[in-house]
């Protein structure tokens, strides 16, 4: 599993008026890996993700994404270039139906979107995919909802539709499963395990039994830098991680 | 921003959305009972009003389409868009007496010399948003006042542009009743544009941005260049109209470019209906209307009555005129549904 690094960080560092967030990060990210970030609330999870999607440019540091330098470049840039990323609170066009959202991320990567002379059925051209999608997160029956009234893993389940319809290299996920019962846990596990092939996933997780059941490689935050990282059976086994973060979780096995 | 692909029964699931898409899921017969009644009450104007109010509304009905394709359809409040409707109307002027071109072709060039401005002003302003959005482009639009105020050899300084020709193959356009519809083909034109905008995959994206910048960064939008190309759209279409208010007065003066303009677009879109679209020909064309009647009885103090109407529209029916009609028909047609 462990190939090339597809994502990798060096150095990166971000400050928010004197508090440094994320501190001297390295990262590598192999290649078709599944990896997990864990750690306290306040570890620096979800800077971490800004930064290498360029929500937010690094104070220091670089990113390198296939071996080529990435740091800085816009949002929309970083995920032409293959990357995806779904939000820790979900983030979806409330007024536009599950399928308006699928087809909108399909028709990114073309130019279609500029055509402001040309009818919106234009966009029907992407209906097929999109009605496929829509069917492997088990939305199907809800293509024509607005999203604003689907339920919560629901939502999720659409955020996970449209980062995958960008057909992204590496998939970033923040907390997949957060707020979901048990069933949807499940779900959303299996799904991942199957779209994870062929690709790279980057999650920030919470819950250890997702992680243990998913990642090839956990990095580990405590205040913003890598306080260990390893499979995960060898990080969940290190003193320092039972100590700073797992020990908690694991007695409650 | 459906199609009518989409406008089977099972779409209006979930809470009613948002006026123009509620009359977008309406059937087929209604939309072109709709676009009937319109174009009937379009060609009929001049017969029942004063024509000179008819050729304002006209005008009015593109300004406010314009202001609100940024404020319904991307988000933007622009508070300056009488920079584009005043250069139009200049720049139109111009044209005219100089160049002694037809009068389309003197609007054209109006609207293009408004979307040319908008190209700087908004490549400003698109990074800002909310409150900072609208502050960037009234300041603009202060400062092509205060130009347009200076230089008087070319503007007329505080007398205006004055005896602006309106010519078009030799037809004696001079009364204003035939000029009305001289004008109308060349307002459908601009609504129709507006309208193609709003449902094209550009205006899809649009919403998107609108409703959720981020997310459509995430999906690869350049959220920027969407906002400054739907920006200079917006200038052109209110150039259109500017263009239109130039040649139906023969007559322009700084008032075309003062805030208080801008501030009328904003109060005619909200009455009619912030992202409805056609709210702002409804909402044009009763204020225009009232206007009119108050200042023919006299009454000195319009300002106070369109203010009041804000307030009214803002505290009443958030909706607008337009919005809540197409809630109420959307409720009548769920109820009779079921």
């Amino acid at each position: 599993m462990a190939g090339r690094a597809l994502l990798s960080a060096r150095g990166l560092t971000r400050d928010f008026r004197g508090f440094r967030a994320v501190d001297q990060v390295d990262l590598d990210v192999a290649a078709e890996s599944v990896h997990a970030l864990v750690g306290p609330n306040g570890a620096g999870k979800t800077t971490l993700f800004n930064l290498l999607t360029g929500f937010l440019p690094p104070t220091a540091g670089t990113i390198e994404l296939a071996g080529r330098d990435v740091t800085g470049l816009p949002p929309e840039r970083v995920a032409r270039l293959g990357v995806a990323r779904s939000f820790q609170i979900t983030s979806l066009f409330p007024q536009l139906s599950a399928r308006e959202h699928v087809e909108l991320a399909l028709q990114s990567p073309s130019g279609l979107g500029w055509r402001f002379w040309r009818s919106a059925k234009l966009m029907g051209r992407y209906r097929e995919r999109a009605d496929e999608l829509l069917d492997m997160v088990g939305l199907a029956e809800l293509a024509e909802v607005p999203a604003e009234a689907l339920a919560y893993g629901r939502k999720r389940a659409l955020e996970l539709a449209i980062a995958l319809a960008l057909d992204p290299k590496v998939l970033l996920l923040d907390e997949p499963t957060a707020g979901m019962g048990l069933e949807d846990v499940d779900r959303t596990v299996e799904l991942i395990t199957r779209v994870r092939r062929g690709r790279t996933v980057v999650m920030v997780e919470h819950n250890m039994s997702v992680v243990g059941r998913l990642a090839d490689t956990v990095t580990v935050l405590q205040a913003g830098t890598v306080l260990v990282e390893g499979p995960y059976e060898q990080v969940r086994a290190d003193e320092r991680v039972i100590t700073a973060y797992l020990g908690a979780t694991d007695a409650a096995h | 921003m459906s199609t009518a692909v989409d406008s089977e029964p099972g779409a209006r699931q979930g809470p009613a959305r948002s006026g123009l898409v509620a009359v977008a899921r309406a059937p087929w017969w209604v939309r072109y009972a709709l676009l009937a009644a319109g174009l009937v009450v379009a060609l009929w104007l001049p017969n029942g009003l004063y024509p000179a109010v008819a050729v304002d509304i006209l005008c009015w009905a593109l300004f406010a389409v314009s202001v609100d394709l940024l404020l319904g359809f991307t988000g933007l409040m622009s508070f300056g868009h009488a920079a584009f409707w005043g250069t139009s109307a200049y720049v139109a002027g111009i044209v005219a007496i100089e160049a002694g071109l037809p009068f389309p072709l003197a609007v054209l060039t109006g609207a293009l010399a408004a979307a040319v401005i908008a190209v700087p002003i908004g490549y400003l302003a698109v990074k800002r948003t909310g409150i900072y959005f609208a502050m960037v482009t009234l300041a603009f639009a202060q400062m092509i006042y205060y130009v347009a105020n200076k230089w008087g050899t070319v503007t007329g300084g505080e007398n205006g542009l004055q005896a602006v020709p309106r010519e078009l193959g030799g037809m004696d356009l001079t009364d204003e009743y035939y000029f009305y519809y001289a004008a109308l083909p060349i307002t459908v034109l601009g609504l129709w544009a507006a309208w193609r905008i709003v449902n094209s995959p550009f205006g899809r994206v649009l919403v998107g941005i609108r409703d959720n910048p981020a997310r459509a960064r995430a999906l690869g939008y350049p959220v920027h260049r969407y906002k400054l190309t739907a920006f200079v759209l917006s200038a052109f279409l209110a150039g259109l109209g500017g263009g239109l208010y130039v040649m139906g007065h023969q007559f322009v003066s700084l008032d075309a470019l003062h805030w208080t303009t801008s501030g009328k677009a904003v109060v005619v879109v909200v009455l009619g209906g912030i992202g409805t679209l056609w709210g702002g020909v409804v909402g044009a064309g009763l204020l225009v209307r009232l206007e009119d009647w108050l200042s023919f009885s006299g009454f000195e103090q319009i300002g106070l009555v369109t203010g009041a109407i804000f307030v009214l529209a803002v505290v009443l029916f958030r909706k607008g005129i337009w919005g809540s009609a197409a809630a109420v028909a959307a409720r009548w047609s769920a109820g009779r549904g079921k």
